[in-house]
């Protein structure tokens, strides 16, 4: 019995089905009644859950109860977001976008810009700021050819040891030891900078939103404060810095290293230059994953075309062939 | 004979054939791709990589 309704029931759906894209027997009308009546009970929607009354009031009162709990915790609607007194002075200014040549999803980093902001950095930033992630080794075949690099390592000391006497020594930078430290310590670091601790600047442009944008902006936006905003001795005003007052004053000004390959060192050069050599070390494998991204999207979407291709292919004879049922002509 | 028979009975005939010119190929293709991409990448990006601007910073060491 149920056997037999499960087939007619097979039945009835293929036939529908043809009705609705190819022409059906002539005969169909008739005997759909027929068949529908017999298999009716086991076609009739069983009563759900999905539609029972109870789940109605259950999901109502879940809903109605969470929001309420929110509301309760955090004093404001879910997913609304209430009405609060932060301005841009105390978020920072929004960074405007800038048009880094390396912004496109196939634009390698400018090497020759890495190379001058490396410039900038050694010359200006490593006075407050440490780069904890970068070696000296990480420069070779990115901004410096390795000779250079050996060279400006051995230009600073670094300790080591102990040797066989127990003691440590002073000896020239290797390849593999990593940029100089400006302090010895955190504590250092805040006593010379009326407590305010200049950040780690490897991962920078990773740390902060806005990214590259902000840095840029932060490095150039200086200003005076607008009227009516006091800043506290020792802070200076740059909109861009949550709450407007940072401790570092402006570093860059025009002229104030001078590029070897003749570029002008102004003002917004140099906060570009620094800015793309911070993002180079925040993510020195960019180049690298922008050019395996191209590879991958290229042989990926061949597969993908092949593989709907030959599903198509495959389901061809199912998607095509036509079902019509011809009811037996002795039916009472 | 026609191109596909031709086709058969070069490389899918025997397995001993087959396997191996799946094997060179995939290797042709995979050098051959990645010069393609290469070659696009270094000129789409032109005059920015280490490599374009290398010889201002290294005399040739002959
Ligand atoms: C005179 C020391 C000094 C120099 C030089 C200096 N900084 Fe700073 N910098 C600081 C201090 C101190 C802070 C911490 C500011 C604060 O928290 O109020 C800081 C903070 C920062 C921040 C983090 C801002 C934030 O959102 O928290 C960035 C980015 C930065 N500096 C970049 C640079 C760059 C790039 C240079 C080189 C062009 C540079 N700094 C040179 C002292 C310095």
């Amino acid at each position: 019995m149920a056997s037999k309704a499960t087939t007619a029931r097979t039945l009835l759906r293929s036939s529908a089905w043809s009705t609705s894209s190819r022409t059906a027997a002539p005969s169909f009308k008739q005997s759909f009644g027929a068949r529908f009546a017999s298999t009716q009970s086991s076609t009739a929607p069983a009563s759900s859950v999905f539609t029972s009354g109870a789940t109605l009031a259950a999901a109502t009162g879940l809903t109605v109860g969470s929001i309420a709990w929110y509301t309760h915790l955090y004093g404001e609607l879910p997913l609304i977001g209430g009405v609060s007194a932060s301005s841009l002075a105390d978020n920072g200014l929004h960074p405007a976008e800038h048009p880094w040549s390396h912004k496109g999803v196939l634009d390698s980093f400018d090497h020759a810009s890495i190379r001058r902001g490396y410039q900038v950095y050694r010359e200006v930033c490593a006075a407050c700021h440490s780069l904890d992630r970068i070696a000296w080794r990480n420069l070779v075949g990115v901004s410096h050819a390795v000779d250079e690099v050996k060279e400006m390592a051995a230009e600073v000391e670094y300790e080591d040891g102990p040797n066989d006497q127990g003691e440590m020594f002073q000896r020239p930078g290797k390849l593999s030891d990593y940029m100089p430290k400006p302090y010895p310590n955190e504590e250092a670091a805040r006593a010379g900078n009326a407590g305010a601790l200049p950040p780690d600047l490897s991962l920078i442009v990773k740390a902060r939103h806005g990214a590259a944008d902000y840095v840029y902006s932060l490095l150039t936006g200086y200003i005076d404060p607008p009227a009516g905003v006091t800043v506290r001795e020792g802070l200076n005003y740059n909109p861009y810095f949550p709450g407007g007052a940072i401790a570092m004053a402006r570093v860059l000004f025009d002229g104030l290293v001078e590029y070897p390959d003749g570029t002008p060192a102004t003002t917004s050069q140099m906060a570009k230059d620094v800015t793309t050599f911070l993002h180079w070390a925040a993510e020195p494998e960019h180049d690298e994953r922008k050019k395996i991204g191209l590879q991958a999207l290229i042989i990926f979407g061949s597969l993908l075309t092949l593989s709907l291709y030959t599903k198509r292919f495959k389901w061809t004879p199912l998607k095509t062939r036509k079902i019509v049922y011809v009811p037996p002509k002795d039916a009472h | 004979m026609s191109l596909a028979n031709n086709f058969y009975n070069l490389i899918f005939k025997r397995n001993s054939v087959y396997v191996p010119v799946v094997f060179a190929s995939a290797f042709a293709f995979g050098i051959g791709f990645d010069l393609g991409t290469t070659a696009f990448w270094d000129s789409w990006n032109k005059g920015k990589q280490w490599k374009d601007i290398r010889h201002n910073y290294v005399q040739q060491e002959e």
